[in-house]
């Protein structure tokens, strides 16, 4: 629980990243969330992710809306500046903040009530503008902190720990942000790290708007028979189109798999993500296919894991705006007042008689 | 039939058009012509919720006196809307005049026996000059702004440079304009002379003084005051305020080497968006802003709550228009000042500005954006329809070089490195006022957790009763600071001494100096006060106080500023009576004369009668 201090004790041997920095460096405050969420799981694979990338923990912000998974930014990063918004809201402040200074990293932290019921228009809007952002969904089928109430994401006929029958059909965040335009698009499972991690860097490197749907049993609410966001059928009905690593440029690229089974693909920063195709005929750079594959595959009750799709080459809503260079926090009055000479000369335009 | 008004550069000009019709132009031109006379005009547009067809009003106050506000009455109507066409006759003052396009024949019922009938056959003019008939409709309003200049003495060199000014670069079309223009005026001198007792008389009385709408001066304001982050949704009437800016930015914040911008526009999905892109780009350390009306407002009253309890710099520009609900959405209001004032659930209050015209709108603006930083709080400058879409006639804009912004207190680097204590909510310096940290600053320290929930003076996440309270109260402590920072009153004392004192603000400035003016030459005496903000100065308070009676006028049904007062002020009710005005047209000189008269005969009826 959060109100026992965490123990400041150092392991010697930890390992270091190239900044010298450990595990330790990455963590933040300890989990207020229940024993076995599967959300506790992807904020260790995110301090994974960013302790691998070499990110300097204070250069990371970190937004949420309210929910269960909107509270744990608090529990990774301790040393980035984190920002718990209102209810489905997040991705309005997060565009702002990105807005402001376009030099941090953004991580959108959010829950399947938050980006799929209330802020489900927020959660569009930021995508099709392009905001350069990591946004994570971590995504139960269930409103956990009221207790166990249908989400958005629910299937059609799935259960609930009370007995009730979901009715409605599901809202699927990937082909959502398909359609508004992510260019980056992933789904992963809270209990796979070895899939989520790369594809956690992956998203961060990405220069864009990219959408991470992790699906994240609710061990307290969403865990029993008849619930299709249960670890048991999760693991049963996943279906991994392809698993990545993510090389930073320096990092040699070397092939040691067979040729046709694996595909580098280069991102303008240089960085490679390295596909380990599962499914041959499955390519991460046609949208209109990824479309079509995960509407076929969800007819058939399978639950597509993997990097979707991916543009190499985005354009974010700074390009979009035409935003100088620096952080426009950082402008003065210098390069934002006019001066009281082009005042004058408003005032001759203006001028009445 | 009583004698025909006789005024020279003092009376109302009230145009009755279709919307659409392009008369909007043509009635400004009408306006610009008698200021280029060096004579000071007020003009209005009253519009309807509608592109095309609905009736649509401009009202054109002449006054060389210089009163600015609307003075109430129609000495001409030119009624050019047949739908309008019976609530327009009846609006003129005994001994007007109609000015109206005698084409068709119009029974003497339309008319009425007390005004004096100017007509002019435009229609059949335009018909027989142009075939096309758009341009017989645009041409019909250049002919009567002819024949209203010529008859008002208005010469025909003021207009034409007016129409070489506003056609410069499409040079094309002055030749038409001009030939309308004598069409009318030729018919004015032939058939009307000597019918139009309105007179224009050239003088030298609006000096260097500048003609801009509120909600340009908003835009410009904010590019001045350092903005570089705004998002908006849009809605009437503010829509204009980011467009301004917009168009502002791309001249004035455009690197002169890179042609990239120092700014950020977004048109969101919606005003809570909005809000939130405010909220997120004042959290990481721009200067934001969006602009808005009472419908988005009521929208953004969570975002509001966040702002205030998480202590997150934004502005908000509200250019009220009528409510409840869609309401009056073309129409003039002051009434969301209590949901401003208390914006979102649980114990709030928040600062309001109130502008009296467009140069204040400016001021006001880079106040606001200082304000927000300072006191880490959504700051609400509340103008309206009548100031944000309307051309005022007001002081030239002033910018001081050496002013610096007011970033407020942010922890640097150095500060955090130094070793100074950093509690996110902690009050060091006795004002209630913390210090923030932006995102990215400190590799070890400064970091904190934003949270609309409860935290100590350490943002540590907190349940605890007494923890909460010492928050909320630190939280009404900044109040009483924003109390000493925020723009004073202007009191206007009476020649004499004065029982009995006036409140007003906002866009009621104008038509109150008038009022003032005509309640003293009939020897009613009454102090004046014009508040400019919220929370009350000092000031405020004492002034209901030093009176025996207050009356407090407000373009609102409830009386939402006296309500504020007396809540806030700790004020007797019995002190303060409520004078609204809340039709949707701006207020006016004789309305007010009127109501306050009336109040100060049942008050004291001696003085009524000393006054007659």
């Amino acid at each position: 629980m959060s109100y026992l201090a965490k123990p400041k004790f150092r392991h010697k041997g930890l390992e270091q990243n190239a900044l010298g920095f450990t595990h330790r460096d990455y963590e933040g405050a300890i989990s207020t969330l229940c024993a076995g969420c599967g959300h506790d799981s992807i904020s260790a694979a995110l301090i994974q992710a960013c302790f691998e990338l070499d990110i300097e923990p204070h250069r990371v912000a970190k937004l949420s809306g309210i929910g269960c998974s909107s509270k744990t930014p608090d529990y990774l990063l301790g040393q980035s500046h984190g920002f718990n918004s209102v209810h489905g809201r997040m991705p309005s402040v997060l565009t702002g903040a990105n807005l402001a200074n376009r030099e941090l990293i953004y991580l959108g932290i959010s829950g399947d009530g938050d980006s799929a019921s209330i802020g489900i228009g927020q959660f569009v809007h930021a995508v099709r503008r392009g905001v350069n952002m990591m946004y994570v969904c971590e995504n139960n089928g269930v409103y956990g902190l009221t207790k166990g109430q249908f989400s958005a994401t629910a299937d059609t006929g799935s259960k609930s720990k009370a007995g009730g029958i979901n009715a409605d059909s599901p809202i699927d965040l990937v082909s959502l942000a398909l359609i508004a335009g992510a260019t980056f698009v992933a789904r992963s499972f809270s209990g796979d790290k070895t899939q989520l991690v790369p594809l956690l860097k992956a998203g961060i490197a990405h220069k864009g708007a990219a959408v991470i749907d992790v699906v994240s049993p609710c061990i307290a609410f969403n865990n029993h028979a008849g619930s299709t966001k249960s670890f048991d059928f999760v693991r049963a009905h996943n279906e991994a189109v392809n698993r990545l690593d993510f090389l930073e440029g320096r990092e040699a690229i070397k092939l040691d798999q067979a040729p046709g089974t694996v595909e580098d693909v280069v991102q303008h920063d240089g960085s490679v993500i390295r596909l380990h195709k599962i499914r041959d005929d499955y390519d991460p750079r046609d949208r209109v296919k990824a479309m079509d594959y995960l509407q076929q595959r969800h007819a058939a009750g399978e639950m597509v894991t993997g990097l979707l799709y991916l543009d190499p080459e985005p354009r974010d809503l700074h390009a979009g705006l035409n935003t100088v260079k620096a952080p426009l926090n950082r402008l003065d009055e210098r390069a934002l007042c006019p001066g009281a000479a082009a005042l004058t000369a408003l005032n001759d335009e203006y001028r009445a008689g | 039939m009583p004698k025909p008004i006789e005024a020279t550069n003092d009376f109302v000009v009230k145009f009755a058009n279709v919307n659409g019709s392009g008369s909007a132009s043509a009635n400004e031109l009408f306006a610009r012509s008698i200021l280029r006379m060096g004579v000071p005009i007020a003009s209005r547009n009253i519009f309807p919720s509608n592109i095309q067809g609905l009736p649509t009003w401009y009202e054109v106050r002449v006054s060389g006196e210089g009163w600015l506000g609307r003075r109430g009455g129609v000495d001409l109507m030119v009624a050019m809307n047949p739908q309008t066409w019976d609530k327009d006759v009846a609006s003129i003052d005994p001994g007007g005049y109609l000015f109206y396009d005698s084409s068709k024949p119009l029974p003497p019922s339309k008319f009425r026996p007390d005004i004096m009938v100017i007509g002019m056959p435009l229609t059949e003019i335009c018909n027989r000059t142009y075939t096309d008939p758009r341009q017989r409709q645009l041409f019909k309003n250049i002919i009567y702004v002819g024949a209203l200049t010529a008859l008002m003495g208005i010469g025909a060199e003021v207009v034409e440079s007016l129409i070489r000014e506003q056609f410069k670069g499409k040079e094309r079309l002055l030749e038409p304009n001009f030939k309308a223009l004598h069409i009318g005026r030729d018919y004015a001198s032939e058939h009307l002379e000597g019918l139009c007792k309105l007179k224009v008389e050239r003088s030298d009385l609006v000096g260097d003084r500048i003609f801009l709408e509120g909600n340009d001066a908003i835009g410009l304001g904010c590019v001045y005051g350092g903005a570089s982050v705004a998002a908006w949704y849009p809605i009437t009437p503010s829509t204009s305020v980011a467009e301004s800016f917009n168009a502002h930015c791309r001249k004035l914040r455009v690197d002169p080497e890179t042609g990239e911008n120092r700014f950020a526009i977004v048109q969101a999905e919606d005003e809570l968006a909005a809000i939130g892109v405010v909220i997120g780009a004042g959290w990481n350390g721009a200067r934001a802003f969006t602009a808005t009306s009472g419908p988005g407002i009521s929208l953004m009253q969570e975002f509001f709550g966040l702002a205030y309890f998480a202590e997150i710099p934004a502005v908000v520009f509200d250019i009220q228009r009528g409510g409840p609900s869609t309401g009056m959405p073309t129409r003039t209001q002051q009434s969301d000042i209590l949901l401003c004032a208390y914006a979102s659930h649980g114990d709030t209050k928040h600062v309001l500005l109130f502008p009296e015209d467009p140069r204040e709108s400016f001021d006001f603006a880079a106040e606001a954006l200082d304000l927000a930083e300072r006191l880490q709080t959504p700051i609400f400058v509340m103008s309206d329809l009548d100031i944000g879409m309307n051309q005022w006639l007001c002081e030239p804009l002033a910018w001081d070089e050496a002013r610096r912004y007011d970033r407020g207190k942010i922890m640097t680097a150095e500060m955090l490195e130094s070793g100074m204590d950093f509690g996110r909510y902690l009050d060091v310096d006795g004002d209630a006022i913390p210090y923030r940290t932006l995102p990215g600053t400190h590799p070890t320290r400064g970091a904190y957790f934003t949270r609309g929930t409860s935290r100590d003076r350490y943002a540590k996440y907190s349940e605890e009763g007494a923890v909460y309270v010492d928050n909320m109260q630190r939280l009404l402590r900044k109040f009483e600071t924003a109390k000493l920072l925020v723009p004073k009153p202007v009191v206007h004392q009476a020649a004499r001494k004065a029982r009995f004192g006036v409140i007003y603000f906002g866009s009621t400035a104008p038509a109150m100096a008038e009022a003032l003016d005509a309640l003293g030459k009939r020897g009613l005496w009454v102090d004046a006060m014009r508040i400019r903000a919220f929370p009350f100065s000092d000031e405020v308070i004492e002034f209901v106080n030093a009176h025996e009676q207050v009356f407090i006028v407000e373009q609102n049904r409830d009386g939402q500023m006296r309500t504020l007062l007396i809540n806030e002020g700790a004020i007797d009710p019995a002190r303060i009576v409520s004078i609204p005005h809340y039709d949707g047209a701006p207020i006016t000189a004789r309305f007010i004369l009127a109501e306050v008269a009336e109040r100060l005969g049942q008050l004291e009826p001696r003085l009524e009668g000393a006054a007659e």
